[in-house]
């Protein structure tokens, strides 16, 4: 029992790094068409700049919080204007490609400098240790990441669905060029959108830093299950990405109860068996072409 | 006011339109009719900016439209209702009608639509994907009348509504045209065209064959039914 609320808690963290993940995937696709296969690689980098700020700077945890998001945020803006508006159009493969080229640029430049091994970097002091839930003691931390996760999604989710900004968001995730013909400009949205989606993995990065060792590679074992997770709630759905989110984290953490290898499996078991009921996933409103 | 000359369009290598022109002064309903690929949606799309593949002038007043996109044509006055209806499922109702900037002050607001078609008032709330057929033309057409769109660009919106929608947008048209706003009409029901427009273009394999008023429409009834293959 105790095993099982436990393992119940670390789906639910695990799920939260899904949620923000695939939220960012969902806006970026949304907006842009482009599955951004350089997701994980940002997410990295996120968790990379705060254990920077750390050793470089003596910079903690929170404002680590911000400024990672923040920076990622700028770059991401950068890349779009620079890059990824010249495959505005083209066939989606450019888009694949380029990402995750960059993917690959990215993960190994960082490989290059500082090797596959971990680096460390602890949980803010006001965090560690453990709260006694019921009859089992969690590590506060990991609590405080499911609360933080859970509040910064629906804000998102708040803000897509019920102001202006994000109607024009739905509107031109929906049908763009429509969108566009009733005179709303969808493309002086794209290059904020595309950096506010990064900006969300390198949060998610900075908040995974204290859980999971700081390395190059975090990332890329990351994206995969999230694209699945994405495909699951619905390509472009931002409920769809936090509900499927959460969902898949405490689905597979249940199943490695009765064997660690269900974990894996679970994910993609549900993704096949939704792809053959509900191809558009659990919210998805975009039709798959 | 609109003036479209020696149009082509493409789809890749095929060619859809060739050397089509199309006038329409201030207050006047045009329709564009011709069977099924004739060419007729391809051509609204051109005067919308939606086509890129495609040679030609299109100005609207004194306004060179050529190398304006589709934000900027909406801005400039022209309403696009596309033959799917172009309804967002992600959005209200209300949303809807508050999305597109409005584009003049001739435009009308959101308590006239109401007024004019209550069933939208009724559902101001819910997801536009819960709408009827007819109430989805409604809440297409309120929305270009709320940018208040010089030029009016309909892609067959009687298609497949009961009677009395047919003639609501009828009448809708009419007030339209006394406003002085321009209705460019893609329209298979020769009745409603001949009923709202003034002339028409008979479109064929993407070239305009004939250009008719309404009382030779009606004479060449059968002639003009024979090019739409009905």
């Amino acid at each position: 029992m105790d095993y099982l609320a436990v393992q119940l808690f670390n789906g639910l963290a695990n799920g939260s790094f899904y949620a923000l993940l695939s939220l960012g995937l969902a806006v970026i696709f949304g907006m842009m068409r482009i599955v951004n296969f350089a997701h994980g690689a940002f997410y990295m980098l996120g968790a990379f700049i705060a254990y920077f700020l750390l050793q470089q700077a003596g910079v903690g945890f929170w404002p680590a919080l911000v400024i990672a998001p923040l920076v990622i945020a700028v770059a991401g803006m950068f890349l779009e204007r620079v890059f990824l508006r010249r495959l505005a159009g083209l066939d989606p493969l450019y888009g694949f490609l380029f990402t995750f080229g960059l993917t690959l640029v990215i993960q190994d430049g960082m490989r290059l400098r500082f090797g596959v091994q971990g680096q460390p970097y602890s949980a803010p002091a006001e965090l560690s240790g453990t709260v006694l839930l019921g009859a089992v003691s969690y590590p506060t931390y990991r609590l405080f990441v499911v609360a933080f996760c859970l509040v910064a999604s629906i804000a998102v989710w708040f803000v897509i669905e019920r102001t202006r900004l994000g109607m024009a968001v739905r509107a031109a995730t929906e049908r763009a060029d429509l969108t566009r013909a009733l005179g709303v400009d969808v493309d002086r949205w794209i290059t904020p959108m595309f950096g506010f989606g990064l900006g969300l993995a390198a949060l998610a990065g900075v908040l995974a830093a204290p859980m999971r060792n700081v390395s190059p590679l975090m990332g890329s074992e990351l994206i995969i299950l999230t694209f699945a997770v994405v495909v699951i709630g619905g390509m472009g759905s931002i409920a769809g990405a936090i509900v499927a989110g959460f969902l898949v984290g405490v689905l597979s953490s249940v199943g490695a109860i009765f064997d660690p290898a269900v974990e894996g499996i679970v994910v993609f078991a549900l993704m096949a068996v939704l792809l053959l009921v509900r191809p558009s996933g659990l919210f998805g409103s975009i039709e798959t072409r | 006011m609109l003036e479209v000359s020696g149009l082509d369009a493409w789809y890749g290598e095929a060619q859809a339109l060739r050397d089509v022109s199309i006038r329409a002064a201030a207050g006047e309903v045009v329709t564009l009719m011709g069977r099924n690929g004739a060419g007729k949606t391809t051509a609204l799309r051109c005067v919308m900016g939606l086509h890129s593949s495609m040679r030609g002038s299109v100005r609207l007043g004194d306004a060179d439209l050529g190398a304006l996109g589709p934000v900027q044509r909406a801005r400039a006055g022209l309403g696009y209702v596309p033959d799917d209806r172009g309804i967002y499922a992600t959005l209200t109702v209300e949303e809807h009608l508050i999305l597109p900037p409005r584009a003049a002050d001739s435009a009308w607001d959101v308590e006239r639509v109401y007024a004019a078609f209550p069933a939208l008032r009724a559902r101001r709330g819910q997801y536009a994907s819960k709408l009827s057929g007819g109430e989805r033309q409604m809440l297409a057409i309120a929305r270009v009348l709320l940018m208040g769109s010089r030029l009016l660009l309909l892609d067959e919106p009687t298609e497949g509504l009961a009677p009395i929608l047919v003639q609501q947008i009828a009448a809708i048209l009419r007030d339209a045209k006394a406003e002085g706003r321009t209705v460019l009409l893609v329209e298979q029901n020769l009745r409603f065209a001949t009923a709202v427009a003034d002339r028409h273009y008979l479109l064929s394999q993407g070239t305009i064959v004939a250009t008719l008023g309404n009382d030779e429409v009606r004479a060449r009834e059968s002639e003009v039914l024979q090019h739409l293959g009905i």
